[in-house]
């Protein structure tokens, strides 16, 4: 606790990068997953259900596994070698997005869905095509949306099987929290890692917080679904 | 094209600024027991203050190790298994291999040792009465320069520990740090290098059983990746470091490192 | 009926309608003209049908045989879109009560200012004034229904449609409802509208569709089917009303 009081700079660079890491990746993974996830809603097509499942199993992708493809991906010997962003923060992004983005399309596939049932007659009636339904329904699904991008944020800054393998958990370069708990536990160095722990827990906490706030208001705002 | 977008855009988001940093840095693919024993952060600021060239270390088992310079992902390897290193000069993965320095291996257990081995000097006899006793034995079981260092003494003392696989001979299959918490967790015996095993914090109930046979010497080596099978690799700068690593600075340098009074690595390169 | 024309500029009219679901013909209207004199509404017990014929003529329901017309030919989206409809629960977009009309105005490519200008003048005719910034999911039952009636009338429909849009209200809130509804008639709005409310009926009613069973069993003016009317089904179900 000592450590986190006395505001080592070290340990605060380390809590920073982390934060810019996952925020980043959440906010990519958002561009990606929100419509792809609102499509999947709206849009009638065959192999739909297909992609809905495939989702929904990609939710569940284990860390390491994502954080090994992206590997070979970025690799010298991969096909994105000459990018050289293999150990760099960029390498660790792109993990989480991969990580990120199907929970983030399948939390809003089924938001969207949901307020698409409720709304698809009125909308019809009021002449909004299908496609243009896709805005109004992502606008007004904004608070849980909202929720589904901290869910992401959530299962980005904890994850250390992908970030520790594409990142290289290089000191000053790419070492984050949980790669740093990783390291400083195979040094019994337990004190440090507990820290650096509680300042996660911390950080869970703060979002657990920001999503029932963000409840909260919904419910006073009549804006939960039916 | 890409490459510059990609960069222009990152650079403004404050994110790729180490990344992309103009100063020259080179990937040195290393084992955590150079890295978690402190010293290469010991040692490394002096040759970047020299240089300016930044060394970012990745440190993970010596199995991974080679295989990621493999890959060409790092420019230098600093490991610790000849035959495995030597194998990777020769198959033309690296330029040449050079001596840089070496620790030593204890056995360390419980203070109870329930295979009454503390203070012998032979590590073969003592993994014999491990074995017979059934004492608890915690392996890295990670093919890494230390349990391949174990498995060489299992089958000079003729003991296949695989076989009570599970039952007491525990295969953790991470690195020191972690397989050093398990067995002080379970009070088990467990072969390390010194220098993690000084750094280590969280010893419980372990102790050092037996050191100082010379079976338990460690060398480690270092390789430049070999630019003609991996383009990008920098060569130059690599070089520079390696000559430094075995040259008077870092050999001295390497002596010069003590953890609570105690010197952990001996320089033994041959230039020296 | 056609000789119930009066002055609405255009005809709304059912022809051999029916709508089947699992080999069950759920609507069978064979004839049906909606151009009373003033609004007409559909009367008849739960399951006869009021509502899908309903959103037959909204073109929310593709009818399996026949067809709805509008001056004479099928419907067209550019007829839909002179159209409007309240439904039974109110559908309110997760938004203030000015944001609900305004998403309806601005499809309509109203310039800003006259948007608020209509903004204003709809919640004064909807007793909503005040309640702009309020989100719209959080009016009560009454408010709410006014609100969704405002957002059709702020489409400047030819025809409203109507299913049951004070079934849940209490009685104040319905009177605030009908007058809107009765308002609108005078400007010229064809008033299509569902109730299972006989009392409503009498209040509200220029002619009245009986429905039962898919058919519609009566059509005439209001005074004639509540007073004497024609056929069995509408005698027992304006007798059961009466009572209840
Ligand atoms: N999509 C549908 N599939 C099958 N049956 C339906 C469907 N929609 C309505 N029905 C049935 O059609 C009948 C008439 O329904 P409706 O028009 O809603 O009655 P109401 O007159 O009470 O408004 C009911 O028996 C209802 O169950
Ligand atoms: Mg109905």
């Amino acid at each position: 606790m000592a450590l986190i009081l006395n505001g080592d700079a070290e340990l605060w660079a380390i809590v920073l990068l982390s934060l810019k890491v996952s925020i980043f990746a959440v906010l990519i993974a958002a561009l990606i997953g929100m419509p792809v996830g609102a499509a999947l809603a709206v849009a009638r097509f065959p192999g739909r259900r297909a992609m809905i499942v495939l989702m929904n199993a990609l939710m569940g992708f284990p860390p390491v596994v994502v954080g090994l493809l992206v590997y070979l991906m970025l690799s010298r010997s991969g096909p994105l070698g000459v990018l050289e962003l293999l150990y760099t923060p960029t390498a660790m992004i792109i993990a989480q997005v991969v990580l990120v983005t199907p929970i983030v399309a399948a939390l809003t596939r089924q938001v969207i869905e949901m307020l698409a049932e409720e709304y698809s007659e009125q909308l019809r009636s009021l002449g909004v095509s299908r496609l243009a339904s896709v805005p109004v329904l992502l606008w007004d699904a904004r608070l849980a949306l909202i929720t589904a991008l901290l869910a992401g944020f959530g299962r980005a800054i904890a994850e250390v099987g992908a970030v520790i393998i594409v990142g290289g958990n290089i000191n000053h370069v790419t070492r984050v929290m949980t790669t740093t708990i990783a390291l400083e536990t195979s040094k019994g160095n337990l004190a440090l890692a507990l820290a650096l722990g509680a300042i996660l827990i911390g950080i869970a906490i703060a979002v657990n917080a920001m999503v029932s706030a963000v409840s909260l208001r919904a419910e006073q705002e009549g804006l939960r679904h039916a | 094209m890409i490459r510059n977008f990609l960069r222009a855009a990152l650079l403004s988001l404050g994110l790729a600024a180490p990344a992309f940093a103009e100063e020259p840095f080179i990937v040195v693919q290393s084992t955590t027991s150079t890295q978690n024993s402190g010293l290469l952060d010991y040692i490394l600021p002096g040759f970047e203050a020299e240089t300016g060239i930044d060394v970012r270390v990745v440190a993970v088992g010596t199995g991974q190790a080679i295989r990621n310079a493999v890959n060409g992902d790092g420019d230098v390897l600093l490991v610790h298994a000849k035959q495995a290193e030597d194998q990777f000069v020769a198959d033309g993965w690296g330029v040449e291999r050079f001596d840089v320095m070496y620790n030593d291996f204890v056995l360390v257990g419980p203070k109870s040792d329930p295979a009454k081995v503390k203070g012998g000097a032979d590590i073969v006899a003592a993994l014999t009465a491990v074995a017979e006793a059934e004492a608890p034995f915690a392996s890295r079981g990670d093919d890494s320069g230390t349990h391949k260092a174990e498995m060489r003494h299992w089958t000079a003392a003729e003991v296949d520990p695989t076989a009570a696989s599970g039952a007491w001979y525990r295969e953790t299959g991470s690195g020191m740090g972690a397989t050093l918490n398990v067995a002080s967790g379970m009070d088990a015996y467990v072969l390390t290098d010194r220098a993690t095993w000084q750094s280590f914090g969280n010893r419980g109930n372990l102790e050092v059983m037996v050191e100082g046979d010379p079976r338990l010497f460690n060398q480690y080596g270092v390789i430049l990746v070999n630019p003609d099978k991996h383009p990008r690799v920098r060569a130059a700068a690599g070089q520079r470091f390696i000559d430094w690593l075995t040259g008077p600075d870092g050999q001295a340098a390497i002596a010069s490192y003590k953890l609570d009074g105690q010197q952990l690595f001996f320089p033994n390169a041959s230039g020296s | 009926m056609r000789d119930m024309l009066c002055d609405t500029a255009s005809s709304l009219f059912v022809r051999n309608l029916r709508v089947v679901r699992n080999g069950k013909a759920l609507l069978n209207v064979s004839r049906l003209s909606l151009d009373g004199p003033g609004p007409t509404l559909i009367l008849g017990p739960n399951g006869a049908g009021k509502s899908l014929l309903l959103r037959c003529l909204h073109g929310l329901i593709e009818p399996d045989q026949g067809r709805v017309e509008q001056d004479g030919t099928p419907l067209t989206d550019r007829h839909k879109a002179q159209q409007a409809m309240v439904f039974q629960q109110p559908v309110l977009l997760r938004r203030s009560v000015a944001a609900n009309l305004d998403f309806v105005l601005k499809r309509q490519g109203l310039p800003r200012g006259a948007r608020k200008l209509r903004i204003e003048s709809l919640l004064a005719e909807g007793g909503l004034e005040g309640k702009a910034r309020q989100p719209a999911r959080s009016l009560s039952g009454g408010e709410a229904q006014r609100l969704a009636i405002l957002r059709a009338l702020a489409l400047d429909p030819e025809t409203l449609f109507l299913d049951e849009p004070t079934s849940a209200l209490d009685p104040n809130a319905t009177q605030m409802i009908e007058r809107m509804i009765l308002r609108a008639s005078s400007r010229g709005v064809r008033i299509v509208m569902v109730t299972h409310d006989i009392g409503q009926a009498r209040r509200l009613a220029a002619d009245i569709v009986m429905m039962q069973g898919g058919h519609v069993v009566e059509h005439g003016l209001a005074k004639q089917v509540l007073n004497a009317p024609q056929s069995d089904a509408a005698r027992r179900y304006l007798a059961g009303g009466l009572v209840t």
